[in-house]
């Protein structure tokens, strides 16, 4: 039997759309007790295919044809009332970021207690209801934590809670958007187990949304590869990920990162970057009464980077990596402590000595959709920079395009708005931007997060055959283990502002010293998977 | 600027505002040239209705001709609304950018600043800056000026303060770029369409204010004025309704077209919009 049969799926986008369709001729089943992972980069259409289930298409999309039955109904004809009825009940969803899906203003026990009373208005238990599902949920201290506000909670609290919301009216269907694409590695790792574990007891069937093959390996039943709005392949998920029919299957499959041996060695060049006794700490005032919050970012950093190596710092959100790349370059101010750039003092350099030292220093950003002046034709973001240190505007112009040239983009790139390319597209922009000014030390800011896992693999190789051509060193900021062991020399891994290990890539890989790093290495998705594809 | 110029053009209601604006303007050009006289003169009888003795728009209570009025009115709304949220400006956007970009105490002092001019009436202060002035045209504009500027302060100022904090501002500071260059051309670009919104605006509330002091006989007693006429005729306006329909009819085109034309302005300056 199945719960969810679709068939022939088409929706229209809207003329101009880079394609007249978002999703054509998508067809598969969901049964009960199954987990489905629908799985394709950005734009595939994945996304517009699980919202056109519970009817929340976007204006200007509109069903094209083919068939949504659930439970014997089709969802694209049912009433505006019917589908309301149907979702949060039989039909429930979690998105992708729990912050922006949680009321800011209202304590989280009376969210989930109105998706009880939404459905069953004249429920006298939902209070008690939502401290049970708490506990489900494995949220700690459910009677308390159901008084709390969405930002006293963590990322995995809150998405906890949102799967307690899910579930409040015993859902046969649960969608999950990318559910854990926000989350760090270990937090994923227990989100993961806990759907799967929820979906067993209950039964449920599971739509998983993912652009990650290591989550579909650690979670899928069974596979539907999309490109393009189009099935490429589906099957179980044993049968899809072990032997692949398609090419772009195995294609997906080997653009995941950290596979294979950390090839990368430390080199014996001078000492670029010094970094001593580095401390920084975050307070905030939380009201006129309430004791200041203090946030240790970096509690005492000691490390060096040296010239031509790539420097990986790995941490998850709150580690302070962020705000260690921000204070190399004087963005933030740390506390105490030195910054030594060829051993002079980066934290004493004023006005002239700065802005030179920034040059030979440059950084790109995690979001391409933030840095990047939406304003500014791309070209002219680049030329500034080289204008700023006195180069003539016809030199630099002559700069911008050969570095989007080598950066893959070509010439034509120049006069056009950022606005008018794809992230990774974006990506390159920074990159050639950075590169402009002829840096010396390259740091990249979670440079690759955002990206696709395709994507992010070009996005990777653009930078290892820039550092061998330019004999770049790189820090690199990462949550993501396996990104570092495709780039890194040497790996710092920090947590809440202490560094808990550093020591070379191959190292740290084969014999983690540190217990949290072995956790961080336990939590990476999809490990069983590629460890025993690497072994056959 | 083609693509910016298209879109608007895109824009029904942006380019009513514009065709209703240039008629505005055209007849404040061409005041002199339609309406040689002063448009003090006494040109025909009292209470003339409109099209009577050959007067367009009829006369007012001592036979002055309300048409040439509008005209030659045109000229004194039009100068002072935008004269005076030219000077709004200036102040507003500079004020706004330093608390903005610096924070701190800078933000500190300024915003203090602003309050002591919000916590006063508009309006109160206008007439209490144009009483003791002496009203002449650039009292006037200096006085709407002066009362005008402190939400385009607060405006520019929260504008800025997000703007700054964005990744494209910190990868412009690590290209070496000037605080100056940064703020210039960075902050101020991404920062200018809700000011200019805003500003359109303000030319509307510039002109309203100007009428509402004519009105009240604080206006500049040497040029003929939407307002003055609005007030002179409302004590008649039961037995002639055009002397105050009239003006306050330019003055409502006026600042309708104005507002249509701020709003299509907002859309044409967003590149992703005109772009798409």
């Amino acid at each position: 039997m199945t719960l969810l049969s679709i068939r022939d799926l088409a929706l229209d986008l809207p003329a101009g759309a880079d394609r007249p369709r978002a999703v054509d001729g998508v067809s598969f089943d969901i049964a009960p007790n199954e987990i489905v992972c629908l799985v394709g980069e950005s734009g595939s259409g994945k996304s517009m295919t699980a919202h056109a289930i519970l009817g929340l298409l976007p204006p200007k999309v509109r069903p094209g044809g083919g068939e949504l039955m659930f439970e014997g109904r089709d969802l694209l004809k049912v009433s505006e009332a019917e589908m309301r009825a149907l979702r949060g009940a039989g039909i429930s969803m979690i998105f992708q970021e729990p912050l922006t899906a949680l009321n800011p203003l209202k304590r989280v026990g009376e969210q989930v207690a109105e998706a009880i009373l939404t459905h069953d208005p004249k429920a006298r238990d939902a209070k008690a209801r939502a401290v049970a599902l708490f506990a489900d949920v494995g949220l700690p201290d459910p009677a308390s934590a159901v008084r709390a506000f969405p930002f006293q909670l963590s990322g995995g609290q809150r998405q906890r809670v949102m799967i307690a919301m899910a579930l409040a009216n015993n859902p046969r269907l649960l969608i999950a958007d990318e559910p854990t694409t926000a989350l760090d590695v270990t937090t994923q790792r227990q989100i993961l187990d806990l759907i799967k574990k929820l979906q067993a007891e209950r039964g449920m069937g599971v739509l998983f949304i993912t652009h990650d093959i290591g989550v579909v390996a650690d979670i899928a039943d069974r596979v539907v590869v999309l490109r393009y709005g189009r099935v490429v392949e589906q099957g179980p998920a044993a049968a899809v990920l072990h032997t692949p029919a398609e090419e772009y299957t195995r294609h997906l499959l080997a653009a995941v990162p950290g596979r294979g041996a950390p090839a990368h060695a430390e080199g014996r060049g001078e000492v670029l970057l010094e970094v001593a006794g580095l401390m920084k700490t975050f307070v905030t005032k939380q009201g006129f009464f309430a004791p200041e919050r203090r946030v240790i970012a970096a509690g005492g950093l000691d490390f060096r980077l040296r010239r031509g190596d790539t420097l990986a710092v790995v941490g998850e959100s709150g580690s302070g990596k962020s705000t260690l790349a921000r204070m190399v370059l004087r963005l933030i101010e740390a506390d105490d402590g030195a910054i030594r750039y060829k051993g002079e003092d980066v934290r004493l350099m004023r006005g002239e000595a700065l802005r030179q030292f920034r040059r030979r220093a440059q950084i790109v950003f995690q979001d391409p959709y933030a840095s990047l002046d939406p304003r500014l034709k791309v070209g002219e973001s680049i030329v500034r920079g080289p204008m700023a240190f006195g180069t003539s505007r016809a030199e630099a112009s002559a700069t911008a395009k050969r570095w989007l040239e080598r950066v893959g983009l070509g010439a034509g790139a120049f006069d056009r708005y950022p606005h008018e390319f794809s992230g990774g597209q974006r990506q390159r922009v920074c990159i050639a931007r950075a590169l402009a000014l002829d840096p010396e030390l390259l740091i990249a800011d979670e440079a690759v997060s955002a990206l696709d896992v395709s994507v992010q693999a070009q996005v990777l190789d653009l930078l290892a055959e820039l550092k061998a051509e330019f004999g770049l060193s790189m820090m690199f900021i990462t949550h993501d283990l396996r990104v570092a062991r495709e780039i890194a020399d040497r790996i710092i891994v920090m947590k809440k502002g202490l560094i808990v290990e550093q020591s070379g890539a191959a190292e740290l890989f084969d014999a983690p010293k540190a217990e949290y790093t072995a956790e961080l290495l336990a939590a990476v998705p999809g490990r069983d998977f590629f460890d025993a594809r690497a072994a056959v | 600027m083609n693509d910016t110029l298209k879109t608007f053009l895109t824009r029904k209601t942006g380019v009513i505002g514009l065709v209703l604006l240039a008629l505005v303007v055209a007849l404040a050009v061409l005041a002199p040239v339609l309406y040689p006289a002063s448009p003090w003169e006494i040109t025909g009888v009292p209470f003339a209705a409109p099209g009577e003795y050959g007067m367009l728009l009829g006369s007012d209570t001592l036979g002055r001709d309300i048409a040439s009025g509008i005209a030659h009115g045109a000229r004194v709304s039009l100068l002072i609304g935008v004269a005076s949220t030219l000077a709004a400006l200036c102040i507003g956007v500079v004020l706004g950018c330093l608390a903005g970009y610096f924070g701190g105490w800078v933000d500190m002092l300024v915003m203090r600043f602003t309050e002591i001019f919000q916590t006063i009436p508009n309006f109160v202060l206008a007439i209490l800056l144009v009483a003791i002035l002496n009203p002449s045209l650039w009292t006037i504009i200096l006085a709407i000026g002066i009362v005008s500027w402190p939400p385009l302060a607060r405006l520019t100022r929260a504008q800025v303060m997000t703007i700054s904090t964005r990744e494209f501002i910190s990868a412009a500071r690590c290209q070496g770029q000037s605080t100056a260059s940064i703020v210039l051309r960075h902050v101020l670009p991404n920062a200018i369409s809700p000011i200019i919104v805003t500003g359109s605006l303000t030319i509307a509330t510039a002109i309203l204010i100007e009428a509402a002091l004519s009105f009240m006989g604080l206006g500049d007693p040497n040029n003929m004025s939407w307002g003055f006429m609005v007030g002179a005729g409302r004590t008649v306006i039961r037995q002639a309704w055009w002397m105050s329909v009239f003006p306050g009819l330019a003055i409502l085109i006026t600042v309708v077209a104005i507002n249509l034309v701020g709003e299509a302005l907002n859309d044409a300056l967003n590149p992703r919009i005109s772009r798409s």
